[in-house]
C-alpha cells in the first residue's frame, strides 16, 4: 500500500540556509531522515516510534507532501508520489500535497477557526475540481455521515472552537476522512490531550481504524500507544531506522540497546484477561492475578500485554494483603540512585520489574520486598 | 495616524492596592504633590485634545450673530462639492486599494514562503520613516511628471506620446498608495506570522489549491489585523496632503485637505468655509474608524487562533513561480526605494533638471548644497526644526509617563478616560489641526499665534497619541511591586516616581523621544497653516522652494534631511526602539 525507499531528508544547517549547495557549507546540515525505507500493506496501522527530534514528523510531512525529500522514493498503492530519480533512469517525481489525496490529523489539530464543524469536514469536498465535485446534496449527506461516524452530528453547526480537546481531535479525524483517503497521516495526535481522555481516545481510535479498515502511519514518542496500536512499528533514532517489527517482537526482543532502553522504561507483561466488567479487568500473567482498571474494554479471554510504568509500583517490607488489589512478592536485584528517585530491579518469579521510589524508601540487593501495583496506573495492551 | 510600531499594550491591568495612596490619611489631605501633578497633566491632556475641537466647532457653526451655516454654504457652494467628495473618496479608496494589496501580498509572501530577495522587503518598509511624503512625491514629479519626467522621457520615442501623468488623480493614487504600502506590509507581517501554518497546510492536504487556500483559509483568518490595516490606511489617506496639494492643484483637482489649505490661504480669508470643510473631514475620519472598529469587533475572539505544539514556520514553495515573484519584488524595490532617492540625489547635483546624459553627467555640481548652507532661512529652519522636535518630544514624554501612570496604575475614578482623551488626535487630519488651532489662538487673548509656541502646541497635541503608546507599553510592563517596595520602603509617590518606576520606564521613553523628534522633522500639514515668516521648520522651506519652483535646490535640501532622518532612525534602531511608520 505505502511503500518508502531510501528516503533522505536533511535541512540546511541555521546558518547554510538559503545557499543553493548545502554541501558546499561549511554548517552541517541536520540529516532529520536518513535512508529511511518500510512498507505498510493495506489495512495496516503502522507506527513511528522515537524519542524528540529523532525526524518522525520530517518523514511524515514527507510522505504527504509538505516537505520536499532529498532522494529516495514514496509510493501509495501503484501512484509514485515522490521519485528523487535516478542517474539515466526514471524522471524525478513530486507531486503535490494538494493532488496526494491523503488524509492528515495534524498535531495542533489544525482546524480552521473561522468556520463552523461542518464546514470544516466539507471543505475537503468543496475544493475539488468542479468534474469531480460532489452535489451539495451530496456533500452536505458525506459530511453528516461521517460526523456521525465520530459522533459529532449534535456539534455541526457550532463554531469550532468552541469544541473541547477530545471533540476537536475527532473532528479532525472527521476532516481527514471525509475524502475517504488511500492513507491517513497522524501526527501525534493524542499528545494533547490529558492522560486520561489520552487513554479512551486511544482505542477509540484503534476501533475506527480497525472498523474502516484504512491504512495508517502514526506519529508517537509513547510506546505505551505504539505498542497499544499499531500492527508495525518501526523505532527510529537519529533519522533512521533501529528496529522495525511487530509490537511484541519490538518490547520482547529489543535489536539493541537504544531500542531497549526507550521500550523498556516500563515493565510489560503478557497475560489473558480473565474476567472483565466494565473497565474493571482482571488479568492472568506468569506472576499472578492482576486487578487493572483501564478506559478500555476487552473481552474475556484476550492476550494482552501489561505495562507497568516504573512509578506505579511501591515497594515495602511490610505485606499489605489483603488492603490493597496487587500485592506481588519478590528480591531487589539491583539499585540505583537517580537524585529525586531510586530505582529497583526487582525479580518476580522469572520477570524482573522496574521500580521507581522515592529516596526514603531505598532496599539493599537481597532484600525481599513485597511490590504493590496501583490498579488504575496499569495499562493493557491487547496484543494479536 | 499610521504609527504602526509601539505595541498595543496588554489589557490586563495589575490594580496595586497601597499604590495610590488612598489611604485614609492621605484622603484628609488631597493637596499633596501628587494630587497637584496627576490633576495638572490630566488638566494638560483634557485641554489639548478638546479645546481646538470646541474653537473648532463653534468657530465654524456661530458667528457673531450666533448659529449659521453660511461657511458651509460658502464652502460648498458653486457646485464643487460633488467633485469634492469625489475627489476625495477616490483618492483614499483606491490609494487605500492600493496600498493593501501591495502590502498584504508583499508580507504574505515575505513570511509566509520561500521567496527571494528577503532583506529588501524590510528596506523599503522603513522608506516612509526615512523618505517624507513631500519629497517621496517631488521625486514622482521628476520620474512622471509629463513635461520633465525622466520615465516619460525614456518612454515617449516608444509611445509616441508621454504616457504617464503624475498631475492626475491616477497620480495621485499611485504616489501615495506605493509611499503607505510599507505600514500594511508590517502590519499584516505580524499578523501572518502569528498564524499557525499548519492551518494552512491542511488545506493543502483536504486538496485546496494554494488559491483555494488563500481564498478561504488564510484571508480570512487574518481578517482583523486587515481591518485595522484598513482602518489605518484609510485615515492615512484621508489625511494626506502632501501628494494632493504638489500634485493635484495643478489640474485643479481638489481633496478636502488640498481644499482646505486652499480656502485658508485665499485672500480675505474664509475661516468659517475652512472650519466647515474641516468639519466635513473630521467626520468622515471618525465615521471610518467607527465602521471599521465594528467590523473589526466582530469576530476577533474567534480567530484566536488554535496554536498547537510543533509550530515552525514553514515557508511554502513557489516552484515555478519563484522566478517571476522575484522579479515583481525586484520592481517594486525600484519603484519605492532605488527610483525615488537616486532622482532626488541626480537633481540635487544638476544646475537645472534634465534627462540624463553625457552632458547632464558633466554637468554635475554642488552648487545647489552651497545655496541651501547660504540660504539664511535654511539655518534658521534647521534650528526651528530641532528646537521644535526635541522640546515637543520632551513634553510629550513627559506628560505621558505620568498618563501613563493614571491608566495603568492608578485606582483614580475616570483613569480612562485620560487615556482616551489622549487618543483623541489620533483621528484628527493635520491639516484640521492647523485649522482648529488657529481658531483657537486667532480669537484667544494669548499671544502666540505667529510664534513657535503654537507649532509647539500643534506638535504636541498631535504626537501624544504616540507618546501615550510607548509609555503606556513599557509601563504595563513593570512590575507593580517595584512600585510598592519602594512605598514600603518609605518613599513618597513623587520620590518612588522618580525613582523607581522613571529609570525603569527610560528605555520606552527613550523610543517614544526618538520616534517623535524623527515624525516631527517632517510635520508639514498643521505647520503649513500655522507658520509666519521667519519661523519656518525643515519642511515648511521644502513647500517654499516647491512654491518658488526652485526643484534642484529643493532637491539638496530633501537630500541633506534624508540623510539627517536615516541617522536619527538608525539611532533609534540602536537604542532597541521599535520604530513605527508615520506619515505626513
Ligand atoms: N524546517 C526545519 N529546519 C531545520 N531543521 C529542521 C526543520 N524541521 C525539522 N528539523 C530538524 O530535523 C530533526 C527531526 O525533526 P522532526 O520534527 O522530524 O522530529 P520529531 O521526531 O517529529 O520530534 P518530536 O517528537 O519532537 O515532534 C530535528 O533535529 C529538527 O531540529
Ligand atoms: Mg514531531
Amino acid at each position: 500500500m505505502l511503500r518508502i525507499d531510501h528516503l533522505v531528508k536533511s535541512f540546511a544547517g541555521e546558518k547554510a540556509r538559503g545557499k543553493k549547495n548545502k554541501a558546499q557549507e561549511g554548517h552541517a546540515a541536520v540529516f532529520a531522515v536518513n535512508d529511511v525505507s518500510f512498507e505498510v500493506k493495506e489495512g495496516e496501522l503502522f507506527t513511528l516510534l522515537g524519542p524528540s527530534g529523532c525526524g518522525k514528523t520530517t518523514t511524515l510531512r514527507s510522505i504527504a507532501g509538505l516537505e520536499k525529500p532529498d532522494s529516495g522514493t514514496i509510493t501509495v498503492g501503484d501512484r509514485v508520489m515522490f521519485s528523487g530519480g535516478v542517474k539515466g533512469g526514471d524522471r524525478a517525481v513530486n507531486m503535490p500535497a494538494n493532488q496526494r489525496g491523503l488524509g492528515m490529523v495534524f498535531q495542533s489539530y489544525a482546524i480552521w477557526p473561522h468556520m463552523t464543524v461542518f464546514d470544516n469536514v466539507a471543505f475537503p469536498l468543496q475544493v475539488r475540481k468542479r468534474a469531480d465535485r460532489p452535489s451539495k446534496a451530496e456533500i452536505a449527506e458525506r459530511v453528516e455521515r461521517v460526523l456521525a461516524t465520530m459522533e459529532l452530528s449534535p456539534q455541526a453547526g457550532r463554531q469550532a472552537t468552541k469544541l473541547s480537546g477530545g471533540q476537536q481531535q475527532r473532528l479532525a479525524l472527521a476532516r481527514a476522512l471525509v475524502i475517504q483517503p488511500p492513507l491517513l497521516l497522524l501526527d501525534e495526535p493524542l499528545s494533547n490531550l490529558d492522560a486520561k481522555l489520552r487513554e479512551s481516545l486511544r482505542y477509540e481510535l484503534k476501533r475506527l481504524q480497525r472498523e474502516l479498515g484504512i491504512t495508517s502511519v502514526y506519529v508517537t514518542h509513547d510506546q505505551v500507544e505504539a505498542l497499544a496500536l499499531s500492527t508495525h512499528i518501526a523505532v527510529m533514532e537519529h533519522g533512521r531506522v533501529v528496529q522495525l517489527g511487530r509490537p511484541r517482537e519490538v518490547y520482547e526482543s529489543p535489536s539493541n540497546k537504544f531500542v531497549a532502553e526507550f521500550i523498556g522504561t516500563s515493565n510489560f507483561i503478557p497475560g489473558t484477561v480473565g474476567s472483565a466488567q466494565g473497565g474493571q479487568h482482571s488479568v492472568d500473567t506468569t506472576n499472578g492475578r492482576l486487578f487493572i482498571e483501564s478506559g478500555s474494554d476487552l473481552p474475556t479471554g484476550s492476550d494482552v500485554v501489561v505495562s507497568i510504568r516504573p512509578e506505579a509500583v511501591e515497594l515495602s517490607t511490610e505485606s499489605r494483603a489483603g488492603q490493597v488489589p496487587n500485592e506481588w512478592h519478590g528480591t531487589v536485584v539491583a539499585r540505583a540512585f537517580l537524585g529525586d528517585a531510586v530505582d529497583h530491579v526487582v525479580a518476580v518469579d522469572k520477570h524482573e520489574i522496574r521500580a521507581r521510589v522515592n529516596p526514603s524508601v531505598s532496599f539493599e540487593p537481597g532484600t525481599q520486598v513485597y511490590l504493590q501495583l496501583d490498579p488504575t496506573k496499569i495499562s493493557l495492551v491487547p496484543v494479536g | 495616524m499610521t504609527l504602526t510600531s509601539p505595541p498595543v499594550r496588554a489589557e490586563e491591568r495589575t490594580e496595586p492596592t497601597g499604590s495610590t495612596g488612598a489611604s485614609p490619611s492621605r484622603r484628609k489631605l488631597p493637596l499633596s504633590p501628587k494630587f497637584f501633578i496627576v490633576a495638572g497633566v490630566a488638566a494638560a491632556i483634557g485641554y489639548l485634545a478638546l479645546v481646538p475641537l470646541g474653537y473648532l466647532l463653534w468657530g465654524t457653526f456661530f458667528d457673531a450673530e450666533g448659529f449659521d451655516l453660511g461657511g458651509f454654504e460658502r464652502a460648498y457652494g458653486s457646485g464643487r462639492m460633488g467633485e469634492l467628495w469625489g475627489n476625495s473618496l477616490a483618492f483614499a479608496g483606491g490609494s487605500a486599494f492600493l496600498s493593501l494589496t501591495v502590502g498584504t501580498t508583499l508580507a504574505y509572501l515575505n513570511v509566509r514562503t520561500a521567496v527571494p530577495f528577503k532583506a529588501l522587503f524590510f528596506a523599503a518598509s522603513i522608506v516612509p520613516l526615512i523618505v517624507p511624503g513631500i519629497l517621496y512625491t517631488v521625486s514622482w514629479i521628476f520620474l512622471a511628471s509629463p513635461q520633465i519626467g525622466l520615465l516619460n522621457n525614456f518612454l515617449e520615442p516608444v509611445f509616441g506620446t508621454a504616457p504617464f501623468n503624475i498631475f492626475s488623480i491616477w497620480g495621485m493614487i499611485w504616489v501615495e498608495g506605493l509611499h503607505s504600502s510599507p505600514i500594511v506590509f508590517l502590519l499584516m507581517v505580524a499578523a501572518f506570522r502569528s498564524m499557525d501554518p499548519s492551518l494552512e497546510e491542511s488545506a493543502l492536504m483536504s486538496g485546496a489549491t494554494r488559491l483555494q487556500t488563500l481564498r478561504r483559509v488564510t484571508l480570512p483568518l487574518v481578517r482583523p489585523a486587515l481591518l485595522s490595516s484598513v482602518l489605518v490606511i484609510l485615515i492615512t489617506s484621508l489625511e494626506s496632503f502632501e501628494v494632493p496639494a504638489l500634485l493635484g492643484l495643478q489640474n485643479g483637482i481638489y481633496v478636502f485637505t488640498s481644499r482646505i489649505y486652499f480656502v485658508f490661504r485665499s485672500y480675505p480669508r474664509d475661516l468659517q468655509a475652512a472650519g466647515a470643510l474641516a468639519v466635513s473631514l473630521l467626520a468622515i475620519a471618525v465615521i471610518g474608524v467607527i465602521i471599521a472598529r465594528l467590523l473589526a469587533g466582530r469576530g476577533t475572539k474567534t480567530y484566536q487562533t488554535v496554536t498547537g505544539k510543533g509550530f515552525r514556520p514553514r515557508p511554502l514553495d513557489l516552484g515555478k513561480w519563484r522566478p517571476v515573484v522575484g522579479a515583481g519584488i525586484l520592481i517594486y524595490f525600484f519603484a519605492t526605494v532605488v527610483g525615488p532617492l537616486l532622482v532626488l540625489i541626480y537633481a540635487a547635483l544638476l544646475p537645472y533638471y534634465q534627462a540624463p546624459s553625457a552632458e547632464a553627467f558633466a554637468s554635475f555640481t554642488l552648487d545647489n548644497f552651497r545655496q541651501v548652507f547660504e540660504m539664511d532661512s535654511a539655518g534658521r529652519a534647521l534650528v526651528n526644526s530641532l528646537v521644535l522636535g526635541i522640546s515637543a518630544a520632551v513634553i510629550v514624554m513627559a506628560l505621558m509617563s505620568i498618563a501613563a501612570w493614571i491608566s495603568v496604575r492608578s485606582t483614580i475614578p475616570g483613569r480612562g478616560i485620560v487615556e482616551q482623551l489622549s487618543f483623541v488626535p489620533l483621528v484628527i487630519p493635520g491639516i484640521v489641526l492647523g485649522v482648529s488651532i488657529s481658531f483657537v489662538y486667532l480669537r484667544s487673548p494669548i499671544p502666540i499665534y505667529g510664534t513657535l509656541l503654537i507649532l509647539l502646541i500643534a506638535y504636541c497635541t498631535k504626537y501624544m497619541p504616540y507618546g501615550m503608546r510607548y509609555a503606556t507599553t513599557s509601563m504595563t510592563q513593570i512590575s507593580s511591586e517595584l512600585e510598592e517596595s519602594a512605598q514600603v520602603s518609605g518613599a513618597s509617590w513623587w520620590t518612588t516616581f522618580r525613582r523607581v518606576l522613571l529609570p525603569l520606564l527610560s528605555p520606552g521613553i527613550m523610543a517614544g523621544f526618538v520616534y517623535i523628534l524623527v515624525v516631527s522633522f517632517r510635520e508639514l500639514s498643521s505647520s503649513l497653516l500655522l507658520y509666519s515668516p521667519g519661523n519656518e521648520v525643515l519642511s515648511i522651506l521644502i513647500w517654499e522652494q516647491f512654491e518658488n519652483g526652485s526643484f534642484n535646490v529643493l532637491a539638496a535640501i530633501g537630500v541633506l534631511m534624508v540623510v539627517a532622518l536615516v541617522i536619527m532612525v538608525t539611532i533609534a534602531y540602536k537604542l532597541g526602539a521599535k520604530v513605527g511608520l508615520r506619515e505626513d
